[in-house]
């Protein structure tokens, strides 16, 4: 089980123009300059590899901070 | 347990007709349906869809038609021996009556022609292939043809507007009984729980088309108005990205080979983030994994022979070659296949002018 600084860095990991730095627990990403659908099917295609968790779009929908998507993923382990 | 296998069936040939007009996601138009929030580069980067072939004329039938004209001529066979042809799209010329039995007498076959539509989208030409395999197989019909593609839409409103991810494509796919031929081996799944990540919200009989169906709505940040099909492109993300792989190595479980060992593998084209997603996870070599996006967009259901045309013609036709084959999307729906191929005849890319429509079943 990887913690949630593992995955916050992660999370970081599937933007190209943002610092790593600007992304914490507390972001909520949606709010990110970067953010788009397209960087959202990176997420998922992460939380498949990494956790073998199958996100839906509502569950990227209602998560506002990355420690939220964090925590739906953890509830569908 | 849908596992399915056919004997004594071949896949003898396959060809595809695509509209000669180009529509490119570099350079797009009014006309294309493309997102502001990123720029033209970085949706050919992430979606692998360059461009596109599209036409405001050409149905899925007249693609269909031409493609199955020359693959006719190609493979040598004569017409009054073709007793059936299944017709999977899910842009039929009409409603009513089936695409198919236009395309019987348009194709001059007999009338002693077992003819059926078949509604199904990106695993369509997997389930059209069972389906066509099976009535071969018993060898009650000898030799029977799979049409399969996706077109035009179905309804316009006053703007013209095209989703820069699809492209057009009406493919043809010849099966006929050859006493020994390798198995054809499948495997089918669905999940109609998720019936609206991919839907057409009216225009059929739960929501019958009325003037409002016209009304434009907001759908994910897209102005679409109701007879456009929408999409979840998250979801179908995900399901893609995790079904298909398992699919695939069902198949192999179960028929008891090492998927591995197969020559080249066909995913739909849905879009290049997830087919690379796919290919990753089944540990796949590149260089088995063809893809036809880039130039000719996700074609829908006619995907994986429109990537057969394009990218494996003079590839595999003088040898034997296996294939694995997975269609997955709308439905939910999917379906795998393994096949061999010998001495398969595979047309040239048929391009089709706009002038080439069906002049005769016109109301």
């Amino acid at each position: 089980m990887k913690t949630l600084e593992e995955f916050v860095a992660l999370f970081a990991e599937q933007f190209d123009d943002t610092d790593a730095s600007e992304i914490t627990a507390a972001t909520e990403f949606k709010d990110l300059d970067e953010w788009s659908s397209l960087i959202a099917l990176s997420i998922i295609a992460m939380a498949d590899e990494e956790f073998d968790v199958a996100l839906k779009g509502a569950d990227v929908r209602d998560a506002s901070t990355v420690e939220d998507l964090y925590k739906v993923i953890c509830g569908k382990m | 347990m849908a596992f399915l296998e056919f004997k004594n069936v071949r896949i003898a040939g396959i060809a595809a007709g695509v509209p000669k007009n180009i529509a490119s996601n570099l350079y797009p138009t009014e006309e294309d349906a493309v997102s502001k929030d990123y720029a033209p580069e970085d949706f050919v980067k992430t979606t692998g869809v360059m461009e596109r072939r599209v036409s405001y004329e050409l149905t899925t039938s007249d693609l269909c038609f031409a493609a199955t004209e020359k693959l006719i001529l190609d493979l040598g066979w004569e017409k009054s021996d073709i007793d059936g042809i299944i017709f999977v799209s899910q842009t039929p010329d009409y409603i009513l009556p089936a695409t198919a039995c236009i395309l019987q007498d348009r194709l001059g076959l007999s009338k002693e022609c077992y003819t059926a539509d078949i509604s199904l989208g990106c695993s369509g030409w997997v389930y059209g292939l069972s389906i066509g395999a099976s009535l071969v197989s018993s060898g009650g019909l000898k030799k029977v043809l799979v049409l399969c593609g996706d077109a035009k839409a179905r309804s316009r409103n006053d703007v013209r507007r095209r989703n820069p991810l699809f492209g057009s494509a009406g493919t043809v796919t010849a099966l006929d009984y050859l006493e020994g031929a390798p198995a054809i081996q499948f495997h089918f799944g669905t999940d109609g729980s998720g019936f609206d990540a991919i839907i057409t919200p009216e225009g059929g009989a739960r929501n019958p088309v009325t003037k409002d169906s016209f009304e434009y709505y907001d759908f994910e940040g897209s102005r679409m108005y109701h007879l456009q099909a929408r999409m979840k492109g998250m979801d179908v993300f995900s399901f893609g990205i995790t079904t298909a792989p398992k699919s695939v190595k069902k198949l192999g479980e179960h028929f008891g080979f090492n998927y591995l060992d197969v020559d080249y593998f066909v995913f739909h084209q849905a879009n290049m983030k997830m087919n690379d997603m796919i290919a990753k996870k089944l540990k796949l070599p590149e260089e088995k994994v063809p893809n036809s996006m880039y130039h000719f967009g996700n074609t829908n259901g006619g995907s994986i022979p429109m990537t057969i045309v394009a990218e494996l013609k003079g590839k595999v036709e003088n040898k034997e070659t296996s294939f694995i084959c997975c269609g997955f999307g709308v439905g939910l729906s999917w379906g795998t296949v393994a096949f061999k191929t010998n001495n398969v005849v595979i047309s040239d890319l048929v391009e089709v002018s706009d002038e080439e429509t069906d002049k005769v079943h016109v109301v």
